[in-house]
């Protein structure tokens, strides 16, 4: 593993550009670096490890228990990466990809205030998830957080969440991470869960795969341990922060009553969705999946994408968890060897018939989680004219809702030109899902037909500076120089 | 927040605020063990905002670092001696965030 520190040791071109360093990703630039490949890694974070492993090479917490045995777990891959000649680069982000001249793809990338151009003969989005948005009036307060960004803190600082402490809604992740904030010292003054109790119903079809699964003694152990010491309530049908400037309390409704938490910190959880504004912007098709209830990009069998020589790895195209994420990365690089010739079809199919068995274990009994996760709608699309959807541009749900029934505004593309709605620096990674869940509600239609946000690079901001000093290439100079 | 276990600490300013926080931190994460929770104003209503994801997705941690505005305060490691400023509403190409 070569260390990239600053933009002038990145190469001009690499056979494989991985984005990502998190189980896909590591996987990815391993698989494809052992085959002989030139790779590079690249990853906006300053350690490798993506958020399930997250600073894992760095990490102040040493009582192994705390985060749990599969945390641990993630140190492997950094393990295989390092004896390779991939090119890691953290805190570098890549803006943009699109297709060059040559036939592979060309790369935004920015590390230590200074973009670059690179090129790839074929690209690995190893994006991961995020957390599905989980608008409630007053979730933009100090002091209201993810559970994911509290599980990051405690991962990669070692920090705990100060005075009384509430942690609310839905997902394994909920579960554990309540487990492992409790572990390490955090006042819990109680655990909100708003699993709807009818999903059980719809869930409990594929509850003999999940009886099978790898998932079922690991959550009947978060289950017993959160719920035998944690003060949970369960049936939440309602949420609000409350407090003026910063958090003081949640008020939560449960069997048509409400009442009043005092809290200092407010933890947010509804599951979690693929990131998908980097594939999106490359044009990458995607399709909402009804299950996971969520858009997603369209892949094959080889986790490749609409776009020849762009796959995508991981969670990124479906959730299926860490040890998932890191077969389908393996996959994902051996068919990209085989694109680039330098793996034969056969050699690529027979290393990846025991990975393709592995994953298919490892994803046993996911449907059932799904399922049974599935957000509240009163969740996903607020009810509360109020809450505010867009964080960026404090867009509420009411103006929402307005837009799409009396203005007619039949998408979220549109409602950006009539709200500015997702047109702020997240650019609708905390606004799109729920923008959609409210159109498609307001006017009967389903999300998948409501469409979602169109995204164009740069995904992530780059200041003009940045832009202004790229090397011109000599088709630029050509475009310009008559 | 508290941490589980002190370690190496940089010294960094904020607002002006002369703060520690441990070697290995990102900006937000050092704002946060100092019990800083809010670190910008948002352009439209003015209202405070602090670290939401804290993986670069939310951009509510936005804050000033050494006179540069926008950056993420999750995804930049803290250095000895940032100057770190709250961001206040839209840049100005005057003000101090230029």
């Amino acid at each position: 593993m070569i260390a990239i520190t600053s933009i002038g040791q990145v190469a001009e071109h690499y056979d494989i550009a991985v984005v990502g360093a998190g189980p896909a990703g590591l996987a990815a630039a391993a698989r494809a670096a052992e085959l002989g490949l030139s790779v590079l890694l690249a990853d906006e974070n300053p350690a490798p490890g993506g958020q399930i492993y997250r600073a894992i090479t760095t990490t102040p917490v040493t009582k192994r228990a705390v985060l749990g045995e599969d945390y641990w777990k993630g140190g492997a891959l950094v393990d295989r990466l390092r004896p390779t000649n991939a090119a890691y680069a953290p805190g570098c982000t890549i803006w943009s990809v699109a297709p060059d001249e040559a036939g592979g793809f060309e790369l935004g990338l920015s590390l230590g205030g200074q973009a670059r151009l690179i090129a790839a003969g074929q690209v690995i989005l190893a994006t991961g998830a995020q957390e599905r948005p989980f608008p409630i009036p007053g979730w933009t307060l100090p002091g209201v957080m993810t559970a994911g960004a509290a599980q990051i803190a405690l991962k990669a600082s070692g920090l705990v969440p100060s005075g009384r402490t509430v942690i609310a809604g839905c997902g394994p992740l909920l579960y554990l991470l309540a487990g492992q904030l409790a572990a390490a010292g955090a006042n819990i003054v109680a655990v909100l869960d708003t699993t709807p109790r009818r999903n059980w119903l719809a869930a409990i079809a594929a509850f003999p795969d999940f009886l099978r699964s790898p998932y079922l003694a690991k959550g009947l152990k978060l289950m017993a341990a959160a719920r035998g010491k944690l003060p949970f309530k369960t049936g939440v049908t309602a949420l609000a922060a409350e407090g003026s400037g910063k958090l003081t309390g949640v008020t939560v409704t449960r069997g048509g009553a409400a009442e009043t938490i005092p809290c200092d910190a407010l933890l947010l959880h509804q599951g979690v969705i693929p990131g998908i504004n980097l594939a999106n912007a490359a044009g990458c098709a995607q399709h909402f999946d009804a299950v996971q209830h969520c858009w997603t990009p369209t892949v094959d069998g080889w986790f490749a994408s609409s776009i020849p020589g762009i796959a995508i790895a991981g969670d990124g195209a479906g959730i299926g968890g860490a040890e998932s994420a890191a077969l389908r990365g393996e996959v994902a690089a051996l068919d990209a060897a085989r694109r680039l010739g330098r793996l034969a079809e056969a050699e690529r199919d027979a290393h990846a018939a025991p990975i393709r068995a592995e994953l298919a274990r490892s994803l046993r009994g996911r449907r059932f989680l799904d399922l049974l996760y599935r957000p509240a709608p009163q969740f996903l699309a607020p009810p509360a004219d109020e809450t505010i959807v867009c964080r960026c541009e404090e867009v509420t749900a009411g103006q929402i809702r307005d837009a799409a029934s009396r203005l007619g505004v039949t998408g979220p593309n549109q409602m950006k030109a009539f709200l500015r709605c997702g047109m702020g620096p997240c650019q609708g990674r905390l606004c799109g899902p729920t923008v959609v869940e409210l159109i498609a509600q307001e006017r009967g239609v389903s999300a998948e037909e409501t469409g979602y946000y169109r995204l164009r690079p740069p995904v992530k901001p780059v200041t003009l500076s940045e832009l202004a000093a790229l090397p011109p290439t000599d088709a630029a100079i050509k475009a310009v120089v008559r | 927040m508290h941490e589980v276990k002190p370690a190496e600490a940089l010294g960094f300013t904020f607002d002006g605020r002369a703060l520690t926080a441990r070697a290995g931190d990102t900006v937000a994460a050092a704002l946060l063990a100092n019990g800083v929770q809010a670190c910008r104003q948002t352009p439209v209503s003015g209202a405070d905002r602090g670290p939401y994801c804290m993986m670069g997705v939310c951009f509510d941690c936005l804050v000033v670092i050494d006179g540069v505005g926008n950056r993420q305060g999750c995804l930049v490691p803290l250095r000895e001696g940032m100057r770190i400023e709250t961001q206040a509403g839209r840049r100005h190409p005057d003000g101090a965030q230029s």
